[in-house]
């Protein structure tokens, strides 16, 4: 299912390439401490998540794309899409913080200086009305 | 008896309801929720990253301005701001080189000493008054009234910060028992929202809406209870927006907590902010006698 709509905002920069110069997996580890290898593909984490419908790839599959260096996980819609719900941490059976790693691929591209939201949809009720924590949230998750 | 309490920068706008129903329901169970001085916003989504302590100034300055007014318990009604101040205030327990780091940072304020303790204001209700007094005080039971308790993310997750088991909460069915309403249990009542992506995915957001409240139309619930101003913008504005994306689906109303435990105390249903939703709650609570 298509995550976008003319209704919603622009993100410009998920096309991007975003070059690596070392390890994905020690760039990971430099923000967090979680044992990705600890990981046993068990899906338990996908299975929770409520936007795994909508994303490019599941939470399992961006952790072995971690462990293998497979970079394009930095231009996935699923770090972005991501809303820090901690459902999947909290389930996980190997204790293994997908939320934190989650943080920390979407602050490798933000450090990066790229953002990856821009405000270009919202009707001035809207702007009026949607709570601020939601402007707060989305500006700390989405732009550097 | 006063309690002290953070309000945060959402309730000072689009979810002043939420602080007025709680003002006045804490009023009439013999407490004053007195709002602290020199509060600023709470940063309102925890950082997560292990370098970035930037983020964690804001919410620590809060809990130091706390030590300031020689108060070590605040009572906090926002859900993410309870998050928020939470997550930072166990980091700082759990590493003091982080606290020092901190606390050095921020040479103008006096250092924070981990005294403070956070509790949101529904634990309030429950530990320090107790259901069971609440249900005593009840004036008019809501007798017949079907409600939907929705916790979303940030009251039960991450685990250390939960008020209440993260899988399987009953701090909102045990309220609503207490207010004498029937409880429509609903197995997405912990799934997020949609949260901020209600800003740039707003179609997204009204699935979410829609995926949470289906169940609770189809067993027939009348209004779902909730305590974030977000989940409830989400549940309520995109939720309505949702009723032209799916033939035949109806949003439900969406009430917070407070309002629905001021109804039930025989507070002025015109005072509590009932009005300000997209989809008006008004009809259910007259066609079930809750209100006139
Ligand atoms: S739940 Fe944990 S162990 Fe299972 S796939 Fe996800 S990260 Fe790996
Ligand atoms: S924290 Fe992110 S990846 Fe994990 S379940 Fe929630 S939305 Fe999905």
């Amino acid at each position: 299912m298509s995550t976008e709509s003319e209704n919603d905002c622009e993100h410009p920069e998920t096309s991007k390439e975003i070059k690596l110069a070392g390890k994905l997996v020690d760039e990971v580890l430099e923000l967090c401490d979680e044992n990705v290898f600890g990981c046993y593909q068990c899906g338990t984490c996908a299975s929770g998540c409520p936007f795994v419908e909508e994303m490019d790839l599941t939470p399992d599959e961006v952790i072995r794309h971690i462990i293998l260096d497979k970079k394009e996980v930095l231009n996935s819609k699923t770090i972005w899409l991501c809303s820090t719900c901690f459902i999947c941490a909290e389930r996980c059976p190997r204790d293994i913080n997908i939320t934190v790693l989650m943080e920390a691929l979407r602050q490798i591209v933000l450090r990066l200086s790229i953002d990856e939201t821009e405000i270009t949809c919202l009707s001035e009720e809207e702007k009026k009305n949607i709570p601020q924590m939601a402007f707060v949230s989305l500006f700390r998750k989405n732009i550097g | 008896m006063d309690m002290l309490y953070y309000p945060g920068c959402t309730l000072k706008t689009s979810a002043k309801n939420l602080e007025t129903s709680a003002m006045a329901i804490a009023e009439k169970l013999g407490y004053r929720l007195v709002e602290m001085e020199e509060w600023n916003c709470c940063g309102v989504v925890a950082s997560l990253t292990s370098d970035d302590l930037m983020h964690h100034l804001a919410p620590l300055r809060n809990l130091i301005h706390i030590e300031d007014q020689k108060q070590d318990k605040v009572v906090v009604l926002c859900d993410m701001c309870y998050n928020t101040l939470k997550q930072t205030d166990i980091r700082v327990k759990e590493s003091q080189s982080d606290l020092d780091t901190l606390n050095d940072f921020m040479d103008k304020e006096n250092d924070y000493n981990n005294t403070v303790n956070i509790m949101h204001f529904l634990e309030f209700l429950r530990d320090e008054v107790g259901f069971a007094t609440l249900k005593k005080k009840v004036k008019k039971p809501l007798k017949g009234l079907k409600v939907m308790p929705y916790y979303g993310c940030m009251l039960l997750r991450p685990r250390e910060v939960a008020i209440d088991d993260a899988e399987d909460p009953k701090i909102f069915s045990d309220l609503i028992k207490a207010l004498g309403a029937e409880v429509v249990n609903n197995p997405f009542n912990i799934e997020c929202c949609g949260s901020y992506r209600t800003i740039d995915q707003k179609e997204l957001t009204s699935r979410r809406a829609k995926n949470i409240s289906s169940f609770a139309l189809e067993h027939d619930a009348d209004v779902i209870m909730l305590s974030c101003p977000l989940c409830k913008y989400n549940l309520d504005v995109r939720g309505k927006e949702a009723e032209s994306m799916y033939d035949g689906y109806r949003q439900l109303p969406t009430l917070y907590f407070t309002q629905l435990i001021a109804l039930a105390l025989g507070l002025d249903a015109e005072s509590l902010g009932l009005d300000l939703n997209a989809v008006d709650p008004n009809p259910i609570l007259k066609k079930k006698g809750v209100i006139d």
